[in-house]
């Protein structure tokens, strides 16, 4: 079965394929057919290749697959082929099933849009692109994947192109994680040079051998790699394309911030985490940007009244407690909590689509309003979503992943205490921001008249996604409630340092955290008697999620603009337009020959034939 | 030198002049074909009897005849001549007469500049110049072969078109 | 078969060629010009008979020939242009030729 594994990245791609050039002759209902159907067998077959290879796993504990070799030059070969190992694994079920739900979900959402072939083309595309990037033994093929997604971001946040708007979001979101992926290239290219492979298992060894603790060449290629992951992860400090992104349809946002994209950045660091050991200063410099990072987004979420951007804030946020999970070394966690967020963060996502579905795609928060009763089904996912979000102790697979970083953190000394301290205060203000969305949202008032019911296409993603999010995180238990460790026992063979520490006082605090935020929550929004707080500065501040897109448009964007209109006319722009002056001058004169009298044509040939005899006589 | 040669080299030389100055088509063309007999006797003097007869027969015969066949198709009558003599002002031959003049200085020099010297005085006959055809100039001839079958298609397009646009 | 000298009969293809360059130039009307380019043909052709009998080499008549040749086609096709032109518009005037488009 596991030869197969090709099929798991070709099958999207193939039928992205199809939708690509056939959209046009394709009835709605069968290209919907195609794209949720390629993602689905896909999925099975992640599936079914999953389960035998946990139940009877491979020699090593990694199966190998080479396609077809790519290029050969000198002595330096890049192959096209597959690993799957524990961890990609994870994140091929994790993007392939969840990517899935997703594509469902969308077959109603996206009801009655326009360009609906080429949607499920684009979507069926990033899912390829994913599941090509996850499961590449080669860090090109690796690297193609990572371009992959971020082209079908870009296609997809701009899907509704009608509006500029969405197309300089796209733009931004392209633009912004191109920064990083500059840095990642460069970091591939060290790699190539110094290591002499990019075949990612034996990259990791070289490395291992051949280069010393915090070396410099090691450090460098560390911190560039983080680039590209803080850029495709939306991280401190490439963040600003993430809130934007929410241009697009509300099922992209799910599959950026769930299955594909932003998972990329943590995935790409935990499969090369042997570079970051080498150099811990870049090590700690991911835990520090992960915690400015879920701290800040934190804090903006709070000021936010658009529910998908709340939910954009969080995204960055929860990728920033993965971040400082890998930073305090505790890379099982990161990964765990990465399926978790997986889960609930498509489940928010897409339960918020269900409401806007209603609301003719009114996001705005005090326009909802007692929705509670209108729409049970989505308000029950989002609810469920909001407390796994917020960790809500013992029931939620949040709580269980959230734990594992934090006490993860706790356990790394005093540089790990500090990121505790961040990831608590996080915690807290989680469950404040995303609790505040759903009494602002779902109790109190109504503001609008809705009506309608939802298909089964809505209905069992939400259900499926909303068990997963409660159960998902039993599979990883603390010491202190059962001790399971079925996740930690599958990635050992991967990722060093077992998950979760033993002390009960942090556990304590952390969730002391979440449900006073809560409770705060609750008791700040449960009649909301002020509609909006948008008079204060520091709520301002906030919003605009501490100016880091006026400073970069001051700072960046306005120089360059400048440069750009006072260099319009510099002196070799004055080069090209003399050649044109002397072109168009030549044509106008010549133009005149052009009569049509046939005999100054003549003419002109004999006085061309004089001319030349004379050369040749009087030489 | 050679009396023959001189006159018939005279004859040719003027009937060229009446040629391009005549305000009729038929005069021109009479002169014309005065002209081309003229420089066929020159051929003849020259040694080159086969030249000379295909000067006559189709120069001064069937290119000729082509000439007569379009003026009477073009039905060309007395205004056509009063029009010739209006276009024909002294200053319209200024230019032109200043350019062939000094054409005609620079083949001078390069004519005379030569001195190869006389002719060899042999007849080179038809039948040496039916072997080099054959031979050396085969290509030649094959290529001339397509240009006669390009402008016979070409006339007989051109002369369908006219039909149709009636 | 008294001689010629070489000279004498390329001044006289000269004078010829000349002569025709002048009608070509100087007329309007699209016969004369068309006779005149036949003139400067047929100079050709006597400085190709010049030539040969100076060496007493058949090159030079077979060149004439080939002259001949041209000249023919060019005269039937020139003729057939003469022709349709005169039927789109009914004039011999070369200058006209400057009212085409295209």
């Amino acid at each position: 079965m596991r030869e197969f594994l090709w099929l798991v990245p070709a099958l999207p791609l193939l039928g992205s394929v199809i939708l690509m050039f056939g959209s046009a002759h394709l009835s709605v209902r069968t290209a919907a057919m195609i794209g949720v159907l390629s993602v689905g067998l896909a999925a099975l077959i992640a599936f079914v290749i999953s389960a035998g290879f946990v139940l009877d796993p491979p020699v090593g504990g990694v199966y190998q697959q080479t396609l077809w070799r790519w290029f050969h030059v000198g002595g330096f070969s890049v192959d096209v082929g597959l690993r799957l190992d524990p961890l990609s694994l994870l994140m091929m079920l994790v993007t392939s099933g969840v990517g899935f739900f997703i594509h469902l979900f969308a077959t109603e959402f996206m009801e009655g849009e326009q360009g609906y072939g080429r949607f499920f083309a684009h979507l069926n595309l990033f899912v390829a692109a994913m599941l090509l990037l996850v499961l590449a033994r080669n860090f090109l093929v690796l690297y193609a994947g990572w371009e992959g997604v971020g082209l079908c971001s870009y296609l997809l946040i701009g899907f509704w192109w009608g509006d500029p708007l969405n197309g300089l979001a796209a733009r931004k979101a392209f633009i912004v994680t191109r920064i990083g992926d500059t840095a990642f290239l460069i970091g591939l290219l060290l790699i190539a040079t110094r290591l002499g492979t990019l075949n990612i298992a034996s990259a990791m060894t070289r490395a291992h051998e051949t280069l010393h603790v915090a070396s410099p060449m090691v450090t460098l290629i560390a911190f560039l790699l983080l680039g590209g992951a803080i850029g495709k992860s939306a991280q401190l400090p490439l963040h600003t394309w993430l809130p934007d992104a929410m241009a697009g349809p509300t099922p992209v946002s799910a599959l950026i911030h769930a299955a594909t994209m932003v998972t990329a950045g943590v995935y790409l660091i935990a499969r090369t985490h042997v570079l970051f050991l080498l150099a811990p200063i870049a090590q700690f410099t991911v835990g520090i940007v992960g915690a400015l990072t879920l701290l800040l987004a934190g804090f903006s979420a709070l000021a936010q009244n658009d529910i998908k951007r709340v939910l954009a804030y969080s995204t960055m946020s929860q990728i920033g407690y993965m971040f400082v999970a890998l930073g305090v070394g505790a890379w099982g966690a990161a990964m765990f909590h990465l399926m978790a967020h997986a889960f609930f963060k498509a489940l928010l996502f897409l339960s918020a689509g269900a409401v806007t579905m209603r609301l003719h795609h009114e996001q705005d928060i005090f326009k909802m309003g007692g929705l509670w009763r209108r729409l049970p089904v989505a308000f029950w996912s989002f609810l469920i979503g909001s407390a796994a979000l917020s960790a809500l102790p013992l029931v939620t697979a949040g709580f269980y992943s959230k734990e594992a970083i934090l006490s993860g953190a706790w356990a790394d000394g005093t540089r790990g205490r500090v990121l505790w301290c961040a990831g608590v205060v996080g915690a807290f203000v989680t469950g404040v921001y995303i609790f505040r969305v759903v009494f602002i949202a779902f109790f109190g008032e109504e503001h609008t008249h809705v009506s309608g019911s939802y298909g089964w296409r809505v209905i069992v993603p939400l259900i499926v996604l909303s068990t997963l999010s409660l159960v998902g995180g039993f599979i990883q238990l603390p010491p202190a409630f059962g001790h399971i460790t079925l996740l930690s026992d599958l990635l050992s063979t991967v990722l060093p340092a077992p998950l979760g520490a033993t002390t009960v006082m942090p556990l304590l605090f952390a969730s002391f955290a979440s449900i006073s935020g809560i409770v705060v929550a609750a008791a700040l929004y449960w009649r909301p008697t002020h509609a909006r707080a948008d008079a204060t500065p520091l709520w301002r501040f906030w919003h605009a999620a501490a100016g880091f897109d006026w400073l970069y448009d001051r700072f960046l964007v306005c120089p360059v603009l400048w440069a750009a209109r006072i260099d319009r006319d510099d002196f070799i722009d004055k080069i090209y337009s003399g050649i044109v002056w002397v072109t168009r001058a030549g044509h106008f004169a010549v133009r005149r020959t052009q009569s049509g009298r046939v005999r100054l044509y003549a003419a002109g040939l004999a006085l061309g034939s004089i001319c030349l005899i004379a050369i040749a006589v009087l030489r | 030198m050679n009396s023959t040669f001189e006159i018939s080299a005279i004859v040719a030389v003027l009937a060229t002049v009446m040629t391009i100055t005549r305000a009729s088509a038929v005069h021109a063309l009479l002169y014309l074909t005065v002209s081309l007999l003229a420089v066929a006797l020159v051929f003849f003097v020259l040694g080159a009897p086969f030249a000379a007869a295909l000067e006559v027969i189709i120069y001064a015969g069937a290119i000729m005849v082509l000439f007569v066949f379009v003026i009477m198709m073009l039905n060309i009558g007395d205004m056509a001549a009063d029009l010739e003599r209006a276009w024909l002002t002294p200053s319209m031959w200024i230019g032109p007469s200043f350019l062939a003049v000094l054409l005609a200085i620079e083949l001078g020099v390069v004519v005379t500049a030569g001195g190869y010297g006389h002719r060899a005085g042999s007849v080179v006959d038809a039948r040496a110049v039916g072997v080099a055809l054959v031979g050396p100039y085969m290509l030649a001839v094959e290529l001339a072969s397509f240009l006669l079958l390009a402008g016979l298609v070409a006339a007989f397009h051109l002369g369908r078109s006219i039909t149709r646009a009636d | 078969m008294a001689t010629v000298p070489l000279d004498q009969g390329l001044l006289l293809a000269a004078i010829l060629f000349t002569l025709g360059l002048v009608g070509v130039l100087a007329r309007r009307n699209l016969l004369f010009i068309l006779m005149s380019l036949e003139v400067m043909l047929n100079a050709a052709g006597v400085a190709f008979i010049v030539a040969g009998a100076r060496w007493a080499a058949p090159g030079g008549q077979v060149m004439f020939i080939l002259v001949l040749t041209l000249a023919a086609t060019e005269v039937s096709v020139g003729l057939a242009l003469i022709l349709l032109m005169h039927r789109r518009i009914p004039t011999l005037d070369a200058d006209a030729g400057d009212q085409l488009k295209g």
